[in-house]
């Protein structure tokens, strides 16, 4: 081997609990959470910004953890599905909103953070006026979930989770 | 029906458990983050591995150059031809060891300096990090001495060889003379379609862990096959497959793309080899498009003659598909030809073209996924020119049997499937002429097609156990991609002993496991149902036995049975994993494929209806409404059969208005090998869609169970065309079907 790889001391807050990491300047959030901190429930399906399955939580917000580095990342609120504890997980076995299971904790954290900035009041692409709070619809739903790709095609499923939980 | 219909399977359990909507049993570890993939298991000291792909399309490697890459930090190894130990090269393809199937190309990779398709692997860097493997990777310099390549499937096609008939696939069949009936038809059309190369892109990327103790290997891998992915190990390593575990509990999706041993798994082995260490290896996204085949591209031809009330007199489907020249298989697109029609004269025949390219593997339905498009359309385009109703036509030419064998069907409950989906969907509402239909600026257009998949059955060894506690433990390696196996399974064992469903433990996904069959053919349900039912039987056979012996009544509950006896359990074994058992297995199921298929056809079916909107302006295509009934025989789980259908139309919705893999002409390189530039479905693509099954049981298959996984797909992307065409007036051809193909 030849000489030893450059790391950093990152401070990562995930799930609630502060770990100093040491990795490469240039690691991805992704590969931080599952090569380093051995939080494997984020998953990683393009590594480019295209399928969010990587989706986690930062500050309440959703963020694709693939695109980032997770120097950027230090002492923000990172939640990861570990760290997620909501109705709506139950609601996605329920509404058989997942097959292989692959794209399910993207969708799960995506959602949170899409419901999150439907309260905000937000509008989508699909919002008839912006000038209102959006309702949200099941336009509305599959609009700003259309980030997440499910190839299993369980679409259906995770749209009815998502609206029985925001009701 | 063909036949006097099939008793209901007698129910045993006080509360029903077959059939019922539970929730999948691993929906809780799914959702927690805690279902472990493959790329999931940690070891010490593992290292990551980083494939370098061929850039030529042809040619030999004159020189290989990794001094720029074992200078990157952390890196172990960069193994290339030059320094990899010998590995066998794959065994000869036989249908007398179906594990030979499991290697896709004859390519010994990394063994040879030959290059076959422009994305070969031909190094693979090793390294203390994922990073640093990447960057070894990007630096090993490469030179070749490139040789013109054979690349374009449309510029082949007038080269194509036909394809050889197997006893299992008959690639070619005739009945009368189609080309003269076709001539003297009073109405006929004669159509051609072109279908892209098709990507299967499960969401998770291929992925290997391995790890070397001595000479035995651990390996979690995405596959469909674990017990052909350990014999093929085993014969490219030269150890013992007993050696060998594969473990492969949950696969993120796979579709036929995981179906076979992909070079990433052997690269993954071979590094952990060579560097003694425990190795990662996962395909980027763009990896899996190089190294994984996809769906073959086809050219087709249907022509269909009928008289003026619409009895078909000549059904024609012929068909063009690829293969590589070093692998990939014959793609069966005029299958459902042979069996959907009663026209008096058929011809159905397919030929292929050898390209120097990646070969082309089976994506869900392979043959019918894209065939059904041309068949189903072709049919459309036939009732307009009868001026006839689309259902009626299809129903005026429904079989009594099959119609180029005379064979019983074993179930074919299609008239049925359109009686119902018609009343569903509210067909009588559609206004048959193209364009009178409208929602303000949308033009509204439905349309139909038929699904029709074959159900396959394949051997399943697996042992039951039960415990004087009342638990029963189900042990098979099959696998689960998403299926819902683990929870199906223990229905039909709940059913078939009288246990609650609670009760039944599943274990799976393991070779250390009874060997199940690979997941492929949508044959997995019924396999390990049959040997389920058979365990099942045994268990009931000893426990009545046991209870004579110990004096106790045989209708006592089996807890009681075995108490009393003084057994903590009792363990019903089905099938041998031993190789001579194997051998016999194999036999046995051979013999009793070969002995049903002669009396009957075994197929799924369904019909799907679909509603789009097309704007009149821009030609964007909506899909707004979706019906599919179908026929998959007993539903086993009606909450996970759903969602397998439902899956099977959102591929196809994708396969009709954006899945299109883009190869260079020249070079057969992919140019879109990403998920942004290859379109699957999203959750704005996709309605409401809505699934209804007869559910009477096949009398001829394990609890009447057919296979779900693939019929859902067939005829969808038809049933797309048909309703563009009611919509629009227009008639696509080519898929997929984008909005420029209908301005």
């Amino acid at each position: 081997m030849n000489g030893a790889i450059q790391v950093t001391e990152v401070r990562m807050r995930v799930n609630g609990t502060t770990r100093p990491v040491e990795l490469e300047p240039r690691v991805s959030l992704l590969d931080a959470l599952r090569e380093h901190l051995g939080l494997t429930g984020t998953k990683k399906g393009c590594d480019q910004d295209a399928c969010g399955a990587c989706t986690v939580l930062v500050d309440g917000e959703r963020v694709l953890s693939c695109l980032g580095l997770a120097v950027q990342y230090e002492d923000r609120e990172i939640t990861t599905i570990e760290g997620v504890d909501d109705p709506l997980q139950a609601a996605f076995v329920r509404h058989d909103g997942l097959q292989c299971g692959y794209c399910t904790s993207g969708q799960i954290c995506s959602a949170l953070g899409m419901l999150a900035e439907h309260r905000a009041g937000m509008p989508s692409a699909v919002t008839e006026d912006v000038s209102t709070h959006p309702t949200l619809t099941t336009d509305e739903i599959r609009e700003r979930m259309s980030g997440n790709l499910c190839r299993c095609g369980a679409y259906n499923g995770i749209v009815a989770a998502i609206e029985e939980t925001a009701r | 029906m063909t036949q006097a219909p099939p008793q209901p399977p007698p129910t045993r359990t006080r509360t029903r458990v077959l059939g019922e909507p539970l929730n999948r049993v691993d929906g809780h570890v799914k959702t927690t983050g805690a279902a472990r993939f493959s790329a999931e298991y940690h070891y010490p000291d593992i290292a990551h591995a980083a494939i370098v792909h061929a850039t030529i399309s042809r040619g030999r490697i004159t020189a290989i150059d990794a001094s720029a890459a074992l200078d990157v930090p952390g890196v172990h190894a960069v193994i290339t031809h030059e320094n990899a130990p010998r590995m066998q090269p794959p065994p000869k393809p036989s249908i007398l060891n179906l594990a030979t199937l499991a290697s896709p190309t004859s390519v010994n990779y990394l063994n040879t300096d030959e290059v076959h398709w422009n994305g070969q692997p031909i190094a693979v860097a090793v390294a203390e990090t994922l990073d640093a493997a990447r960057e070894a990777a990007s630096r090993v310099r490469v030179t070749y001495d490139a040789q013109p390549a054979t690349a374009d499937f449309e510029r082949e096609q007038p080269n194509a060889i036909p394809q050889k008939n197997s006893p299992i696939m008959p690639a070619s069949g005739s009945k009368g003379d189609a080309v003269a009936a076709l001539a003297a038809a009073e109405v006929s059309v004669d159509l051609r379609f072109t279908t892209p190369m098709q990507n299967h892109n499960a969401l998770e990327p291929h992925a290997t862990t391995a790890a070397w103790d001595g000479d035995t290997l651990t390996v979690h891998d995405s596959t469909q096959a674990i017990d052909w992915t350990r014999q093929h190990l085993a014969h490219k390593f030269g150890i013992k497959a007993g050696d060998i575990r594969v473990v492969s509990t949950f696969v993120g999706g796979a579709f036929g793309g995981k179906g076979s041993v992909w070079p990433g798994t052997i690269l993954a082995v071979l590094a952990a080899r060579v560097t003694g260490r425990p190795v990662r290896l996962m395909l980027t996204r763009e990896g899996v498009y190089r190294t994984v085949g996809g769906r073959t591209p086809s050219a087709q031809r249907v022509a269909l003659g009928a008289d003026r009330d619409g009895q078909l007199t000549a059904l024609i489907h012929s068909g063009v598909t690829q293969v590589s020249r070093v692998g990939g298989g014959p793609e069966q697109v005029v299958s459902q030809s042979r069996h959907l029609y009663d026209a008096e004269n058929i011809l159905v025949e397919q030929s292929q073209v050898p390209l120097d390219a990646l070969p082309n593997t089976s994506m869900r339905a392979p043959g019918e996924a894209i065939g059904s498009y041309a068949i189903e359309a072709a049919m459309d385009e036939l009732a307009y020119r009868l001026d006839l109703d689309p259902i009626e036509l299809r129903m005026r030419n429904e079989p009594d049997r099959d119609p180029l064998t005379g064979k019983l069907f074993a179930r074919r409950g299609l008239r049925d499937a359109y009686a119902l989906g018609a009343k569903q969907f509210r067909w009588q509402d559609r206004t048959p002429a193209p364009g009178s239909m409208r929602d303000g600026r949308w033009l509204v257009g439905m349309g139909v097609a038929t699904a029709y998949h074959p159900s396959w059955q394949f051997g399943a060894n697996l042992t039951v156990r039960i415990d004087a506690d009342g638990t029963v433990l189900v042990r098979c390696a099959f696998h689960e991609m998403g299926m819902g196996g683990a929870t199906a399974y223990a229905q039909v064992a709940a059913h078939a002993l009288g246990v609650p469903f609670d009760a039944v433990r599943v274990e799976y996904g393991d070779t250390d496991l009874p060997i199940g069959p690979a997941a492929g053919g949508s044959a997995q349900t019924a396999s390990v149902t049959s040997s389920i039912l058979e365990a099942a039987a045994k268990l009931k056979r000893d426990l009545r036995k046991l209870a004579q012996r110990a004096g106790v009544s045989p209708t006592e509950p089996p807890t009681t049975i075995l108490t009393r006896a003084g057994r903590d359990h009792l363990t019903a074994t089905v099938g041998s994993d031993t190789r001579l058992g194997q051998i016999t297995g194999q036999v046995r199921f051979m013999t009793k494929f070969l002995r049903d298929r002669r009396r009957y056809m075994k197929a799924a079916c369904g019909a799907h209806f679909c509603e789009v909107k097309v704007d009149q302006d821009t030609g964007e295509i909506r899909v707004t409404r979706w019906l599919g009934v179908f026929d998959i025989g007993t539903v086993v789980n009606a909450k996970t059969a759903a969602s397998q259908l439902r899956g099977g139309i959102v591929m196809g919705i994708g396969a009709a208005l954006g899945e299109e893999t883009l190869v260079d002409r020249d070079t057969g390189r992919i140019v879109n090998a990403n998920l942004s530039e290859y379109h699957v479905p999203v959750h704005a693509d996709i309605p409401r869609i809505d699934i209804e099954c007869l559910g009477d049981p096949d009398p001829t298959m394990p609890l009447g169970v057919l296979g779900a996984g693939e019929v859902g797909i067939v005829g969808v992307a038809a049933a797309v065309a048909n309703a563009v065409h009611h919509a629009t007036g227009r008639r696509v051809y080519d898929l997929p079907i984008t909005l420029d193909k209908v301005l």
